[in-house]
């Protein structure tokens, strides 16, 4: 029921949660913040991406298995913007734009249709704005509210953030 | 004599009587890496002197690479040439090492080096950073002057590596478990007085490779316990970046016959300059 989408332009990462939280038919939060950030650590993305997709794989065979999806957007120097897409099943790839949960399925053919590999910020946010649009329109699940935030060579900065938090 | 009779009877008794404080005693005797009363680790300082009396290793940084150079002990036309190399070891792509010390001891942490460096590499997926494999390995030799009543390694390192973060970068360790960043140093036999060489002779921000491979001979040549110094009682590597790539290279006889015949060269002409000069100084007179 979640929907995670992230675009990757020349020099940043556009990175989008919605802000659901729910269990079975409940819904309990809509301000839930999914992002975390994890620049204490001194990795490069690539790094992260692939220390994170060791611990999900080691774990996916044992007894407690996690069950979670993610996309990892970093910034490093030496090799600029990257986005990382991340199954539960520890599957992970670099991607131009990537999207998880049930609104992929809405939004991945949008990004395939206009994603260009120069665009500017504003075009990113554009974009964006289209797949959330999309969601919001057809998908059966109410997704309100997103955390849009972008990661660029300064850090992690807010976007948009739901009125609520 | 009657004195220390009677002093050990009632022990003796006490080792039929309770089997539990010979246990005790034994226990303490497992621990070798105590204090001494003036708070040294003897140990330790043993594995140091064993450090002391090994072959010479000697490590220089340049701009474009870093030169290892190490005594080679083992020299016997009957030994077999099953290694390439008696003291220098590859970690990984961008790290090599050379020891000091006992060479068993020092096949157990090279082997412990690579274990770390390609355990970093599997979780990562990318090669590990030179400071933190010696100082996971510095973690290990340490543990050993601590715990469990085993004698420590008798081994001190230089290693050679290049990183992203840093660039080429020279470390040593030693049997303590120290580590420490060099420009230029020396471990083993005599390397008190090649560190001091080395400071006179390194340029800071001038040294090339070549000026750093000149010196390793030159420090070698000076500091050795032998007249004429030849190929086969010296081990030459280097570690250069070519096409964004790391290349460690050992260096073949030819090159270093090459490189001590340059040496002697100049050797000969500095000898031949002072000695007009002593000419010159006599006429002064």
């Amino acid at each position: 029921m979640e929907c995670l989408i992230g675009i990757q332009g020349p020099d940043f990462v556009l990175v989008a949660s919605d802000s659901a939280s729910g269990r079975s038919i409940v819904r309990m939060k809509d301000d839930q913040d999914k992002m975390f950030k994890l620049s204490r650590y001194e990795l490069t993305p690539h790094a992260a991406a692939n220390f994170t997709r060791r611990n999900l794989a080691d774990a996916l065979r044992s007894s407690s298995a996690y069950q979670v999806n993610m996309l990892i957007a970093g910034y490093d120097d030496a090799n600029g913007p990257e986005l990382y897409y991340m199954d539960w099943l520890a599957a992970l790839s670099k991607v131009p734009f990537a999207a998880h949960g049930y609104g992929s399925f809405f939004s991945l053919s949008i990004m395939d249709r206009y994603y260009k590999p120069g665009l500017t910020r504003e075009d990113a946010s554009e974009l964006l704005k289209k797949c959330i649009e999309e969601v919001q329109k057809r998908f059966l699940v109410r997704l309100p509210d997103f955390f849009i935030r972008i990661v660029d060579k300064d850090g992690v900065h807010d976007v948009s953030i739901p009125t609520k938090s | 004599m009657e004195h220390e009779q009677t002093y050990w009877f009632p022990i003796l008794q006490l080792r039929n009587v309770h089997c539990h404080s010979l246990k005790m005693s034994r226990r303490y005797d497992t621990r070798t890496t105590i204090f001494s009363p003036e708070g040294r680790l003897y140990q330790v300082e043993y594995a140091m002197e064993a450090v002391g009396h090994a072959g010479i290793c000697l490590g220089i940084l340049a701009n474009d690479g870093i030169v290892l150079a190490a005594e080679r002990r083992n020299t016997n036309k009957l030994l077999d040439e099953v290694f390439a190399s008696e003291k220098i070891y590859q970690l990984h792509n961008d790290l090599a090492c050379s020891v000091a010390g006992i060479t068993s001891d020092a096949n157990v942490l090279t082997n412990q080096l690579r274990l770390i460096a390609q355990r970093h590499l599997l979780q990562f997926q990318e090669p590990i950073p030179c400071e933190q494999v010696v100082s996971s390995l510095c973690d290990v030799k340490q543990a050993y002057t601590q715990f469990g009543g085993l004698r420590p390694f008798g081994v001190s390192i230089l290693y050679m590596g290049w990183d992203k973060h840093y660039g080429y970068q020279l470390y040593q360790s030693d049997p303590s478990g120290n580590y420490s960043g060099w420009k230029a140093t020396c471990i083993g036999n005599n390397s008190v007085a090649a560190v001091s060489m080395l400071k006179q002779e390194y340029k800071e921000e001038e040294m090339g490779l070549k000026d750093a491979l000149k010196l390793a001979v030159k420090v070698l040549d000076k500091t050795l316990d032998i007249t004429k110094l030849t190929p086969d009682k010296v081990e030459m590597s280097t570690l250069t970046r070519e096409n964004g790539t790391t290349k460690i290279k050992i260096l073949g006889a030819e090159a270093v016959e090459a490189l001590i015949k340059e040496h002697e060269q100049v050797k000969a002409e500095e000898a031949k300059q002072s000695r007009c000069q002593e000419i010159n100084c006599s006429f002064n007179l």
